[in-house]
């Protein structure tokens, strides 16, 4: 199994609005990908967007300014 | 074989629609059920066609407003249901179609919905003062088909729209004979729910529909179930689309529809318009005045590519027959689920043969088409 690390994960509401982010964060060529929910994040749909830890920011601004819609960003050891 | 039975779906479809189907059998997961390629391939299949409709009908509440059912008679029945409440009352129209007569005299039974008609005459016209006079102080909703599948004939949703606004009333349009051949704008021409299938004037697949759905407009759900988000809450989750869309969607169906979408941007609505227009009116002048024929519909009026006959005293189930068998021209018989736009064109006892027209036709089968009908009114 890989080792663990720490990311942060953009959590949304529904599977288009990680579809949205996906189409928008590619776009703006972010680093990062659309993974399956962390189990211990209980709220979100089943997909979220994982990236580096240093890209929190960049992406909650891109995302606000985009009009993306996204439930949370958590940070996560996995 | 001449197929003008497009009104009920349409026959050809593009190649393109066609090889979309076969590459989404060959490599789709499922839609929001994991992100290994071929889930993801699937969901932003999906995701894209969401886009282009809600960019074709203006939908106010976007692409997360856009939600995928099996056809026009799901949607129709998802959004009927899923607003009208005990006791309101509603106004439709005689030219509806049974995916909006069915739910609303359901209501009626059941719910003490109060349902009344803006009333067609002989020719099938209605009058839209009608709408207004209608209205009092419980009704909740104007439930109305764009197009009448029996006549052709287009209704004026501008004006429809602009009533329901000034009374603050919720306008649900059935698009099922109009979507991809007339204009339709949300936002333009309030309305707050438009429901439309895939299979017809949209050149789909069969199984393929949904609605869009304005910003702020509540529909409960129809049925509830898996939908890959919030697997552990009780209740379906409350955010459009999943809100309205338990269960696997039909995303091979879908990726059709979105390449069958491509097609009419590429074509351009106003083209595909004017063909199957010009083909309309290229029948109806060629049939006009034969002996024996009775046409129905005001031909002075906008209208859908639908050219709607009798011919003398025969049943119209042994014309389209006759007209299969022997010159093997594919027409609907009958009474086209339209019961009360029969009742008022007085052809409840009869029905009507319906010729109806698509972009793939061409002039030559129109001509023989002309020929077949002549032929049998001299018969």
């Amino acid at each position: 199994m890989r080792e663990k690390k720490l990311r942060i994960v953009v959590v949304f509401n529904t599977t288009t609005d990680a579809m949205a982010a996906e189409v928008c964060l590619k776009k703006h060529k972010v680093e990062g990908r659309l993974i399956p929910l962390p189990s211990e994040i209980s709220a979100g749909c089943g997909m979220s967007w994982s990236s580096p830890p240093d890209l929190s920011e960049e992406i909650e601004e891109i995302l606000k300014t985009e009009g993306i819609r996204y439930e949370n960003i958590y940070t996560v050891y996995m | 074989m001449i197929y003008l039975d497009n009104a009920a779906t349409t026959l050809h479809k593009p190649q393109q629609v066609i090889d979309a189907v076969v590459l989404a059998m060959e490599n789709f997961g499922n839609v929001a059920r994991g992100t290994h390629e071929e889930s993801l391939s699937a969901s932003r299949a999906v995701f894209n066609t969401r886009i282009k409709l809600a960019t074709l009908f203006g939908c106010t509440g976007g692409a997360g407003n856009t939600v995928f059912c099996q056809n026009s008679t799901e949607a129709l029945n998802i959004a009927i249901n899923g607003i009208i409440n005990e006791g309101d009352h509603v106004i439709t129209t005689d030219l509806e179609h049974n995916s909006v007569l069915r739910p609303l005299y359901r209501l009626e039974k059941e719910k003490n919905v109060k349902l009344d008609f803006v009333r067609a005459d002989i020719n099938g016209n209605i009058n839209y003062d009608d709408f207004e006079k209608l209205i009092n102080q419980k009704t909740r909703a104007i439930v109305c088909t764009h197009a009448s599948n029996l006549t052709g004939l287009v209704l004026d949703i501008n004006i429809i729209g602009g009533i329901a606004k000034k009374y603050g009333l919720l306008f649900i349009l059935d698009a099922s004979q109009s979507a991809g051949v007339f204009d339709i704008n949300m936002k333009d021409m309030n309305i707050d729910v438009i429901c439309f299938t895939g299979h017809k004037s949209l050149f789909g697949p069969q199984g393929t529909g949904g609605m869009c759905i304005a910003r702020g407009v509540e529909i409960r759900p129809f049925k509830t179930g898996g939908t890959g988000i919030k697997t552990f809450s009780r209740y379906q989750p409350e955010e459009y689309p999943v809100r309205l869309e338990a269960g696997t969607l039909n995303s091979h169906g879908i990726a059709g529809l979105s390449a069958a979408l491509d097609f009419i941007e590429e074509t351009g609505i106003e083209n595909i318009r004017n063909k199957e227009e010009g083909l309309a009116r290229r029948f109806y002048e060629g049939v006009k005045d034969f002996e024996n024929i009775k046409i129905y519909g005001d031909y002075t009026k906008k209208r859908a590519p639908i050219v709607s006959l009798n011919i003398g005293d025969y049943d119209s189930g042994a014309i389209s027959d006759e007209l299969a068998s022997v010159y093997e021209i594919a027409t609907r018989p009958g009474g086209h689920c339209a019961p009360r736009a029969h009742e008022a064109l007085g052809t409840v006892d009869k029905g009507i043969v319906r010729f109806s027209f698509s972009y793939f036709n061409t002039e030559e089968e129109i001509d023989e088409a002309i020929e077949a009908v002549a032929e049998l009114c001299k018969k």
